[in-house]
């Protein structure tokens, strides 16, 4: 075992503006306290369906000091429990447009094959930044909810080409659709598999304005789609990351099973709680994750 | 999408796929449950202190170090191995989708998941990115 001094010298330690600080700790005090926060995180994920992996990575280094890279690989791990364990769920309605998901699952694969690879030249607190960008922006999506737009039905030539225009189920029979600008949307997918890799996220913030905003998929169908995809990006850098010793045991373990028993118990208890108050305490404790984490950017303190 | 009549269903094989995702990380779970509470009795009163990075040791980053651990029931790679099947459950999914495309005779994605499949198996065993 490390002593402490040795632990303590290579982050400078600087207080967390806000939030409070567990350190020193035995092993199976932080594995309850970390199962606890995870569950949470995941079961408010669920709930406002801003998934639990955004929140995973600043409580593990804000309130445990765990290195960046412990806590980037946890979290990719939870990222693909739920991803993989919702996906019964989403299957059963029949809504997932699987030649976009494969087709763009392309992108995000070689983008979160190259984030694996920038993730371990790129200095600690450049990814704190990054981090702190990606919370402030997710707070504002929540804040303004995105809104059904009109389904378009005009041809797009890629989209002919690759055979992507699908119909759903909807409550007047089968809907079709049309898939708009699928280069745009691409490329976008691109830049989510990096960022998914950098921060061990599910960047279904990005995910969704490529395939909602972009390519202009029905709302059901993106959400679906996004998190099939969720899980098979999270897997490619996962598994590079496991070869480079990122994922710890027992940093790991209590994450992904908290983070799982809280998005199964947040889709079960969906349509029973009051959406729009939860909705509020996340954005509030994404703001002040995003304000801590800019702030040990800044100082370089992560 | 016109002319093959036996065609499997794209809902069909979603159905499937679903449910083997879901047993998958059921399986997971479990695996990872059952480590990490042998980890908690053998070393839950040891200092948790992980505000240094190491790396994890080769017996528990590589497929054939942390399969060898289980062997001797060693409770950090009996986690391990759960995480390592967690990983496999989504690259099982993309295998699975391309036998699909292959039952369509679907050749442009059969390419298309291939070359998925391919990515994601270099990150798992190779490890290099």
């Amino acid at each position: 075992m490390r002593c402490r001094g040795e632990a303590d010298r290579a982050s400078p330690n600087v207080a967390n503006l806000f939030l409070p600080d567990f350190a020193g700790m035995t092993a199976i005090a932080f594995a309850l306290l970390v199962a606890g926060g995870s569950f949470g995180a995941g079961l408010l994920g669920a709930l406002t369906g801003l998934g639990g992996g955004i929140v995973v990575v600043p409580m593990l280094t804000l309130l445990f000091h765990v290195d960046l890279r412990y806590a980037i690989g946890a979290s990719l791990v939870s990222v693909i429990a739920t991803s993989s364990g919702a996906a019964a769920a989403y299957v059963r309605e029949g809504f997932t447009n699987v030649r976009v998901g494969i087709l763009l699952e392309v992108a995000t694969t070689i983008g979160a094959l190259i984030g694996a690879a920038l993730a371990g030249v790129t200095p600690t607190s450049y990814l704190a930044i990054l981090f702190g960008l990606i919370l402030l922006f997710t707070a504002i999506r929540s804040i303004r909810p995105r809104q059904e737009h009109a389904l378009l039905t005009t041809p797009d030539k890629w989209s002919a080409r690759l055979r992507l225009d699908s119909t759903y189920p909807s409550a007047g029979g089968k809907q079709a659709y049309s898939v708009q600008h699928v280069p745009a949307g691409f490329l976008l997918m691109f830049v989510a598999g990096i960022l998914s890799a950098l921060l061990g996220i599910g960047s279904g913030i990005v995910k969704v304005l490529a395939m909602d905003q972009t390519m202009r998929l029905p709302f059901k169908v993106s959400t679906t789609t996004s998190n099939f995809m969720i899980g098979v990006t999270a897997a490619a850098s996962a598994g590079v990351y496991l070869h480079r010793g990122y994922i710890d045991p027992t940093v790991a373990f209590p994450v992904m099973l908290g983070v799982l028993c809280g998005a199964l118990l947040g889709a079960r208890i969906l349509s029973a709680v009051n959406a729009k108050v939860l909705r509020q305490v996340f954005t509030g404790v994404v703001i002040v994750m995003a304000i801590e984490m800019l702030y040990k950017g800044f100082t370089g303190s992560l | 999408m016109k002319d093959s009549p036996p065609r499997v269903s794209d809902h069909t094989v979603e159905q499937i796929v679903g449910r083997m995702l879901q047993l998958g990380v059921l399986i997971a779970a479990l695996v990872v449950l059952t480590g990490g509470v042998l980890l908690l009795v053998q070393h839950g009163g040891a200092p948790a202190s992980f505000s240094v990075f190491h790396g994890e040791p080769d017996g528990l980053r590589s497929i054939a170090g942390i399969l060898r651990g289980v062997g001797t029931m060693q409770s950090q790679a009996i986690v391990q191995l759960g995480l390592l099947l967690l990983i496999a459950t989504p690259v099982a999914r993309v295998a699975f989708t391309l036998v699909a495309f292959v039952l369509q005779r679907d050749r442009t994605y059969v390419a298309v998941t291939a070359l998925v499949l391919a990515l994601l198996l270099y990150g798992l065993v190779f490890g290099h990115a």
